[in-house]
């Protein structure tokens, strides 16, 4: 469980996140949509403790992330950068994570085969593609086998089989009990993936509902994601906005 | 999916060290660098040791030349091991694994301390013996056993890691490698001479002096113009300068966003 209150950031005159708050609630996918510049991955940053919030907060199982026991055992979480060493092999990235909490090194060969990198873990992550960047970076946040999972863009560099296999990988782990938020600019593939879905542009939240209640006040949930954020985008071509001005 | 080791207890300094560890020693780069150092060192021992010319000069001090050329080594290494999680990103898997920041900052100096210490004194000793034995005939090698050379050789090698430590501490700040390496060679080598031909005063205070003419020495420094500071309180200042930059260093990672 993730609780949003109120959370706001921003960076000099840019307000990046304001008065935000929203819930992840277990046993179901969460998807976190908006459109570029509207302040999702500095929230999930401000979930994790890497930003600082000038309002607000965030909690995790009703505790602050900073006072995590074993925030790798709680939480899970894949950002849209990368974080891992480029001269470092996948491996040996894993193996540190999973020293600093307390982890098994059998637990790191588990996510490894899990995501499907047993076989190149031990090149150096630097030479990984984007999608093997992606899957080492899903290893991570998979491996304290925690109950809260945050992914920024997963599926981002995946080929077809890849995005078909995190959305069952993400769906399974809902129907496990566990909360699941995820971000995504595929509209379509969060209408797969998703069953709640919280929506921001500017920062501030434009809707907080079911995936099907959303997808039923429109022709589709892309529509629906449109008409709600007309007006928040913060880069939009002109052609783009004259085709939906409707 | 496995379910793994009831999370009873929560993360504590050693788990984090464990970390910072596996982190070291699994970047090719530590290695190289380390190896060069200790190369370079032996090097210029046996190579100034070879070149002596004057029995009563400091033959102790000479041996471990190669010490203070190798500090920029050990100080880029220092700095790239902040730094290269800023650049790399790592940092925040990093911190999403240890929340508590300066936790962070002192495992990574006790374990990056501990290693450099280890080389250093490797270093120390190695070029010690292999500069004193390259000595021509006729010239008497420095033992062990005679006053202050024992000094010399272990504050040598200290002085290699509070060196290091001083980088590490100075990636912390700056964050950016290029310009933390800029600080370093500017504050450990160029300062050193604008002072020495500014102000006298300062220079028994920078640390290149502290390590190649305080903490390396058998014989106190006859100097006219320049009062060294003794070995103890050379490694006093550099210990200090070490602890500051170190301090600084966890405040800004405690209060910058990551």
């Amino acid at each position: 469980m993730i609780e949003v209150r109120g959370l706001s950031k921003r960076y000099g005159p840019i307000v990046a996140v304001d008065g935000l708050s929203f819930d992840v609630r277990p046993g179901v996918v969460t998807g976190f949509l908006g459109p570029n510049g509207a302040g999702k991955s500095t929230t999930m940053r401000m979930v994790l403790g890497l930003d600082a919030p000038d309002a607000g907060e965030a909690r995790i199982g009703g505790r602050r992330y900073r006072d995590l026991r074993w925030p790798l055992r709680e939480v899970g979480a894949l950002l849209e950068a990368r974080t891992f060493h480029p001269g470092r092999s996948g491996r040996d990235h894993l193996r540190a994570l999973a020293a600093s909490n307390g982890l098994p090194r059998s637990r790191v060969e588990e996510v490894l085969g899990l995501v499907g990198l047993a076989e190149v873990a031990g090149r150096r992550a630097g030479r990984f593609s984007l999608g093997m960047g992606q899957r080492l970076g899903i290893a991570a946040a998979l491996l304290g086998d925690p109950e809260v999972l945050l992914l920024d863009e997963p599926v981002n560099g995946l080929d077809p089989a890849g995005i078909r296999w995190v959305r069952d990988l993400l769906r399974s782990l809902a129907a496990q009990g566990r909360a699941v938020l995820v971000s995504s600019h595929l509209i379509g593939e969060i209408a797969r993936t998703a069953d709640h879905v919280v929506v921001i542009g500017r920062g501030r939240l434009l809707a907080d509902t079911s995936v099907a209640e959303l997808s039923a006040r429109s022709p589709s949930l892309e529509e629906a994601f449109f008409e709600l954020t007309d007006g928040s985008a913060e880069y939009r071509g002109t052609l783009g906005s004259e085709g939906r001005t409707s | 999916m496995t379910t793994t080791t009831a999370a009873t207890g929560r993360y504590r300094f050693s788990h984090v060290a464990r970390m910072e560890w596996a982190k070291l020693r699994s970047l090719r780069s530590t290695w190289w660098v380390l190896a060069v150092t200790v190369a370079g060192a032996i090097g210029i021992a046996v190579a100034v040791g070879v070149n002596t010319e004057d029995a009563a000069a400091d033959l102790t001090n000479n041996a471990l030349a190669g010490i203070s050329l190798g500090l920029l080594l050990v100080g880029v290494l220092g700095v790239l091991a902040m730094t290269g999680e800023f650049s790399s990103g790592m940092i925040r898997a990093t911190l999403a694994a240890i929340p508590n920041r300066p936790l962070v900052l002192a495992a990574k100096a006790a374990v990056f301390g501990t290693v450099a210490l280890a080389v250093g004194e490797a270093a120390g000793f190695i070029a010690f013996f292999a500069g004193t034995a390259a000595l021509p005939d006729g010239i008497p090698a420095p033992a062990l056993g005679q006053p202050g050379v024992l000094r010399a050789v272990v504050l040598g090698g200290a002085g290699f890691c509070l060196v290091g430590l001083i980088g590490l501490g100075l990636g912390a700040i700056v964050r950016h490698t290029p310009a933390a390496i800029a600080v370093l060679v500017g504050g450990v080598y160029v300062l050193a001479q604008f002072v020495a031909v500014a102000t006298q005063a300062l220079m028994p205070y920078l640390p290149i002096a502290i390590v190649a003419n305080s903490l390396t020495v058998a014989q106190p420094m006859a100097d006219d113009q320049v009062q060294f500071l003794s070995p103890w309180a050379g490694l006093g200042m550099l210990g200090l300068y070490a602890a500051v930059t170190l301090g600084v260093g966890a405040w800004l990672l405690a209060r910058r966003d990551a």
